[in-house]
């Protein structure tokens, strides 16, 4: 069927006549398969990569040119629930608390199947189940663990997590956002900027100053948890943005908003630590982001090579597109070695900020890489909107800024170093 | 009925979505490195299972796999939708091209009268040979009453009753138990299998 349709497409004329024809018919393409014994996962894991990856590709794949075109997920709750319902929303979540506890791999793992299907959805999962839910297990106490763990693992809630500022990204402990201390309850005032899940989020974790005054500044930071609903509490229009479309993000307006005392994660101005030990397993779980992408890349353009013919011959087999499937399966492949080995350190407990970096800073300029490749390789057709090659670059890009810019991922790496020497 | 087990077969067959090519001596297709899981139609079988068990009708779901030893992935994915036991009958790789509906509708006899299975439950054919002969020789050599082409499953006390989808639409039999049922497309949609599931089974 696919095969038919690509044959004799000299015309990009006759691609625009039917692109809905075409990506109907996409449905049965061939996915490039992922050899996981070259990836080092054992037998289970390779299963529910298998799981994982029938459920997306059939509920999630089809829809994520609409959530791109649109800037909407429509079903976002359903699907949300129908995560839950796998599983995959509290991975890390200890069974006590109805998690799967399971590890960083297996997170890794699933936050690389979505976004082989849909990136922006797999950032945001990445938001709810990394930033949000799993902050939650390394820091909150009894209490809070039982009231917001569960309906974040089932799906009814979204989560989200808010550090960035507008005049504060990268430079994110010069944050304004202020707490003050009133009775038994915190009163917030400010606003957070560029927050994945702000439209939809039940529960947020921010970070907010509680004293001003504090030397070094980064002590004066406390995390709290907040609700959509607390009073003071309200969002801003979502953000229209290059790539990552269908992942909403807005910003997050705090005016005069009341936190119960009790809703103070971790401890007072001790929510940097917070902050960055959260940071190194951010980076580490979402590296999962862009090794979905260059697969997705890969799905499409690994076929359409050896379908595609130029002078009498599938293009595939021209040495400079010979050349472009090497570079494009080693980008990826060595990008999922590094990061697959670093989740499995993690998960035996052996967790350095310098590697957590690395992964991220590779795998995401890889992902650019390749996509850009894709493009290539499809020539005018990857320049059209018709094929989603446009949409794997656009969303690939976000991966080099969002959780720490590259930039700040070599200070990270290159400041390790010098600490060793110090 | 609370005792009733349910024996359930499922084959490993080549993926639906994988791109068939012919080995090069033109003897039959490539399988080596080629991704493989469970028959769609087994899977639907195995729901089937699992959801009469749900709703107590079922005690016990027994997933048998005749084949090399990678048939053991196909089990295990019968383990983690919800069936209790797996039973793999290991044919060697060099006899396991040889093997067919025939051989396999007389291991599933066996093995249903050694495990005292109340109800036979198989897809209706296999995508990689369309053979669709199975689930009848099953029943033929068990001399029990059969329902092919299962779209709709009842069970009451010791009756089944099937809705069988047919060239001429759609016929309703009744089975006094023990019986063979063959699933179709329409009897379920079979579901995924959860992370806990799927990580516990081992």
């Amino acid at each position: 069927m696919a095969v038919a349709a690509w044959q004799g497409c000299a015309r990009l004329s006759w691609w625009r006549v039917r692109p809905a024809a075409l990506f109907a018919s996409r449905r049965g393409y061939s996915t490039m398969p992922v050899d996981d014994t070259i990836n080092g996962l054992n037998e289970e894991q390779k299963q529910m990569r298998q799981t994982v990856f029938r459920f997306l590709q059939q509920h999630l794949a089809p829809k994520a040119r609409e959530i791109d075109q649109t800037n909407e997920f429509k079903d976002l709750r359903e699907f949300w629930k129908q995560l839950g319902h796998l599983g995959v929303l509290g991975i890390t979540v200890p069974a006590q608390y109805g998690g799967s506890g399971l590890g960083f791999l297996d997170h890794v793992v699933v936050m690389e199947e979505i976004s082989r299907a849909s990136a922006s959805v797999g950032l945001s999962y990445g938001a709810h189940s990394n930033l949000c839910v799993n902050q939650l297990v390394r820091n909150g106490n009894e209490t809070q663990k039982e009231k917001y763990l569960p309906k974040l693992i089932s799906g009814e809630h979204i989560g989200a997590l808010a550090m960035s500022e507008p005049s504060a990204g990268s430079d994110v402990v010069s944050m304004k956002l202020k707490a003050e201390k009133k009775g038994d309850y915190y009163i917030l005032n400010g606003t957070k900027f560029w927050i994945t899940n702000g439209p939809d989020a039940d529960v947020l974790i921010v970070y907010a100053k509680t004293d001003m005054s504090a030397v070094p500044v980064s002590r004066g930071i406390t995390a709290f948890i907040v609700e959509k609903g607390m009073p003071g509490f309200s969002t801003s229009q979502k953000l229209d943005k290059l790539g990552m479309r269908g992942s909403n993000t807005c910003e997050l307006i705090f005016e005069n908003c009341k936190v119960p005392v009790s809703n103070v994660l971790g401890h007072l101005n001790k929510g940097v630590y917070v902050l960055m030990s959260g940071l190194d397993l951010e980076r580490l779980v979402l590296a999962g982001g862009p090794l979905g992408i260059m697969q997705a890349v890969l799905d499409h353009t690994i076929p359409y090579l050896h379908v595609r013919e130029a002078f009498g011959q599938k293009i595939g087999h021209f040495q400079l597109m010979q050349g472009k499937m090497a570079d494009m399966y080693t980008r990826l492949t060595t990008s999922r070695q590094y990061v697959y080995n670093v989740a499995k350190a993690c998960d035996e407990g052996h967790h350095t900020p310098k590697d957590c970096a690395g992964v991220i800073l590779y795998a995401a300029e890889s992902a650019t890489q390749v996509a850009l490749d894709g493009i290539q390789c499809l020539g005018g057709n990857g320049y059209i909107n018709d094929f989603p090659m446009g949409r794997f670059l656009r969303d690939a890009k976000l991966y080099e800024i969002g959780a720490g810019t590259s930039e700040i991922r070599r200070l990270v790496i290159g400041r390790a170093f010098n600490e060793a020497f110090k | 009925m609370a005792e009733l087990r349910a024996l359930v077969g499922v084959k490993r067959v080549i993926d639906y979505a994988v791109k068939i090519r012919v080995k090069p001596d033109k003897t039959g297709v490539v399988t080596d490195g080629v991704k493989h899981s469970m028959n769609p139609f087994c899977e639907i079988a195995v729901e089937e299972a699992v959801r009469l068990k749900e709703k107590k009708l079922v005690k016990e779901v027994i997933a048998v796999s005749c084949g090399p030893k990678q048939c053991q992935e196909t089990l295990r994915t019968a383990l983690a939708m919800g069936a209790d036991r797996g039973i793999h009958v290991e044919v060697p790789e060099s006899e396991a091209e040889r093997l067919g509906p025939l051989q396999v509708s007389r291991v599933l006899t066996a093995l249903a009268q050694k495990e005292k299975a109340g109800l036979v439950l198989l897809g209706k054919q296999a995508i990689d040979d369309d053979c669709n002969q199975t689930g009848q020789m099953t029943a033929a050599m068990l001399d029990w009453p059969q329902g092919t082409f299962a779209s709709k499953l009842t069970l009451e006390g010791d009756k089944v009753t099937v809705e069988r989808e047919i060239d001429g639409g759609l016929e309703t039999i009744r089975l006094k138990l023990p019986a063979v049922v063959t699933a179709d497309l329409r009897l379920n949609e079979p579901r995924y299998a959860t992370l806990p599931n799927i990580m516990g089974t081992n």
